[in-house]
């Protein structure tokens, strides 16, 4: 990188923008998740309510999370970074302001559609054809925005965490509309609910190009721009270069391509063709590549810096999401593994899967990133470092609870599904496998609100770090540029 | 890194170097077995109006969250669940509803091994069949009545777009909307003396069908 100092007017609003909604989506999931947390502990906790049962709740939670909190914080970082990394101020800031407003309307119909039961209960994609194609619309407007910024950059070499955007734009948006192509019934027969759609696929086509959205909504969501964020925040935070860059576009070009094959690992044993499973195994077990090639990049990065650990927590929470990654993307691998999957699938082992990725890795990840964008843009030194200290302890403890309950409770209920006596037959009811489940349940939801009450911490940390500017009009700023 | 030069030229070169790379795979696996998959055993039928209705019903009420609907080929299952899944007898299910998770049994063969009444008392009180058991009361089901309409509009989207053999020989009938309201009643006046609650038959007296009926079928489908 070429080291010339230069000024530009950095335009942070819509990167603010994106940073309180962030917060808002990330506390409303939270809580969201606690709420089916707790419905399996108490189930009367709906008071007989269809709308408060966790069949609705679940599916809010996975929308406010997953495409409010995880992708909002990206946008943050990159209507924050593109101007750094590319050194151009904010392009089209007009699309930019759209692609906010739209996608927080979105957000809320979806979360809304979750709650009233408008869904198509395809998991990840349940958004009604009206609010999947607001999405869709939303979604390209950011990918102007990317390929506008690209196009009239001043720096040549495109920083990995770039490559890593424009990803996740093309990917999300791809599987997105071909697994969301539907026939809205309101056009055929012009009565019914006007959101209803039938889907183009059926039966086990349905299931195969489902989850092969499916795994890129948990790739392209959870991983491919969390790697980018993690790219660009922990050098920065380091202070040093990325350990090795050219590991790192290897990485890059390796997991797109293996991701978009290993589906079918949701669907071992199912009614999937055998070889299309077989490639979804295989696939999988390659992906610990360049999984771990980014990891390993990543916490080299660091190295030589360690104290930092000790004394910065906002580099704990970047380095301990990254050793998170390592942990999911191993434990993945396994599980994509027939003879293991016949076990786990199914049960909360799965689930511990995905909250140690999401907590740990994502969500970590993230909340490094907020707090160090936040006290740039909004040119304050962050509130409290004592805050986001023990913000961390008490939510590494909350993951810990979390994922440590749920594979216990998902071996044991795998592998009471299958003791058999003597005579081969079925030792236990399916209820005597839900009744053991109980104390795991109760310390999930205990740890799960430690989370949440960390993820308040950290509400309250930005709040305090930016209200004394909160009526400023002036948003426009200048800086020097390394 | 002089091979990956090239996408660094500009925003359209790396685009597309991307959505190339990306394609693949999709590429690989979805399209060689898209018409077999698609394929219906010799028996099997679309959806009946009143079991469509039930389908809808599952869907919106998010059972799927905690219920599968795919019996994997291993003993253990299959003496559980019944007959393990067949790609075939799913070829008229828009979207597919194997679910990924089971907080409750598998539901695909349910039929086989519960009754009307039992699933009735299940779903007023989950409580009263099963003790300690998770699953949430829904006795919204027991006053909500069917939406005709937008069962209809699926139905018929199926058959004029898709395809569907509705009103073929041997085939569900589907017909204009007055006579898909006609056959569903007849379909749930056919299982409705077999309901407990006195307000669910007596409702359907009055030619109005409750949610729960429609569940019920679409639960008893495969027995
Ligand atoms: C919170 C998760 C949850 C939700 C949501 C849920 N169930 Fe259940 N369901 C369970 C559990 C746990 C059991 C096993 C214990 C029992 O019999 O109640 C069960 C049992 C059943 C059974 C009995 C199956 C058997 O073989 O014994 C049926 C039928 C059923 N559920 C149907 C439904 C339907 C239909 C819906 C949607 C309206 C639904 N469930 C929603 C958790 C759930
Ligand atoms: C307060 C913290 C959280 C709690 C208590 C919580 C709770 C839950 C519960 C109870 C479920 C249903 C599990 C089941 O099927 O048995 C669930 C599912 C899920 N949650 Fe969370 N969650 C939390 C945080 C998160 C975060 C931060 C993310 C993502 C960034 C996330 C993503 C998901 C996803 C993707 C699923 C679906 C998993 C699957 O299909 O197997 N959760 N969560
Ligand atoms: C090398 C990388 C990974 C592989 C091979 C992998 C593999 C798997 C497998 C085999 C399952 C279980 C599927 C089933 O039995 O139904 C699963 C589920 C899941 N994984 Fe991963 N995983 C990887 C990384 C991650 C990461 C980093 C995350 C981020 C949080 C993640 C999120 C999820 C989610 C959300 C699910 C639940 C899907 C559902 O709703 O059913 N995975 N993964």
């Amino acid at each position: 990188m070429e080291h010339k100092t230069s000024t530009i007017k950095y335009d942070d609003r819509v990167a603010k923008g994106f940073i309180i909604t962030t917060l808002v989506w990330g506390t409303l999931g939270l809580t969201f998740g606690l709420w089916i947390a707790t419905a399996l502990v108490v189930p009367s906790i709906n008071m007989g309510q269809d709308w408060l049962n966790f069949g609705r709740f679940r599916t809010a939670h996975t929308s406010a999370l997953l495409y409010g909190f995880v992708l909002s914080t990206t946008f943050a970082v990159w209507y924050y970074g593109s101007q750094r990394l590319l050194k151009i101020p904010l392009a089209a800031p007009k699309l930019a302001f759209f692609h906010l407003i739209t996608y927080n309307l979105v957000i809320l119909s979806a979360v809304f559609g979750a709650i009233v039961g408008a869904t198509t209960a395809r998991r990840y994609s349940e958004f009604e054809w009206p609010v999947a194609l607001f999405l869709v619309i939303s979604w390209i407007s950011w990918g102007m925005h990317i390929f506008i910024m690209i196009v009239s950059r001043r720096e040549r070499t495109l920083y990995v965490s770039i490559w890593y955007f424009v990803a996740t734009f093309l990917g999300i948006g791809i599987v997105y509309v071909f697994n969301n192509l539907e026939v809205p019934t309101i056009f055929v027969t012009g009565m019914g609910d006007w959101w209803h759609s039938v889907s183009l696929y059926s039966g086990t086509n349905s299931a195969n190009i489902h989850w092969w959205f499916g795994h890129n909504a948990v790739g392209f969501v959870l991983t491919v721009p969390i790697v980018g964020v993690s790219y660009y925040m922990i050098p920065k935070r380091a202070k040093q270069v990325l350990f090795s860059y050219r590991l790192s576009l290897w990485a890059f070009w390796g997991l797109i391509f293996l991701y978009l094959w290993v589906g079918p690992h949701h669907l071992l044993f199912s009614s999937l063709p055998d070889w299309i499973q077989t490639l979804g195994m295989l696939f999988s077990l390659l992906l610990i590549l360049p999984s771990w090639g980014s990891m390993i990049n990543l916490l080299l990065t660091a190295s030589g810096k360690w104290e930092l650990l000790r004394t910065d927590p906002v580099f704990k929470f970047l380095i301990i999401g990254s050793t998170f990654y390592g942990l999911s993307t191993l434990e993945g691998p396994i599980q994509a593994i027939r003879s293991v999957n016949a076990l786990s699938h199914y049960t909360d082992w799965m689930v511990g899967h995905v909250h140690s990725g999401a907590l740990g890795w994502v969500g970590f990840t993230l909340i490094g990133a907020i707090y160090v964008i936040v006290p740039e843009i909004w040119k304050r030194p962050l509130y409290s470092n004592k805050i986001a200290e023990q913000q961390f302890w008490i939510q590494t403890l909350g993951i810990v609870l979390y994922a440590v309950s749920m594979w216990i409770a998902g071996i044991t209920q795998g592998l009471m599904w299958r003791t058999t006596d003597v005579y081969g037959g079925l030792v236990y009811s399916f209820l005597d496998t839900v009744l053991v489940l109980q104390p795991y349940y109760i310390i999930r939801a205990v740890g799960g609100s430690f989370y949440l009450y960390g993820f308040c911490m950290l509400g309250y940390n930005i709040y305090k770090t930016i209200s004394p500017a909160r009526y400023k009009k002036e948003q426009t700023s200048a800086a020097t540029v390394v | 890194m002089k091979i990956f030069d090239i996408f660094e030229r500009n925003g359209l070169s790396i685009g597309l170097g991307v959505f190339i790379v990306i394609s693949i795979g999709g590429i690989v696996e979805i399209i060689p077995s898209f018409y077999d998959n698609a394929r219906p055993l010799n028996y099997s039928k679309p959806y009946t109006a009143l079991e469509l209705t039930g389908r809808l019903i599952y869907i919106t009420e998010g059972c799927v969250e905690c219920h599968s609907q795919l019996v994997r080929p291993f003993k253990i299952e299959t003496d559980r669940y019944g007959h393990y899944s067949l790609s075939g007898e799913y070829a008229y299910d828009r979207p597919f509803l194997f679910g990924s998770r089971r907080i409750g049994p598998d539901l695909f063969r349910v039929g086989a091994r519960r009754s009307v009444d039992w699933l009735e008392a299940h779903f007023l009180d989950a409580e009263s069949t099963s003790p300690g058991t998770l699953m949430p009361d829904y006795t919204d089901l027991f006053t909500n009545s069917v939406d005709y309409e937008t069962v209809y509009s699926d139905m018929y989207t199926q058959k004029v777009v898709f395809h569907v053999p509705y009103d073929e020989e041997g085939m569900p009938p589907l017909g204009e909307f007055e006579d898909m309201k006609e056959s569903l009643l007849d379909e749930a006046k056919e299982i409705g003396p077999r309901f407990k609650t006195k307000a669910i038959r007596d409702h359907l007296e009055n030619d109005e069908v409750k949610e729960v009926v429609a569940l019920v079928a679409f639960l008893l489908r495969r027995r």
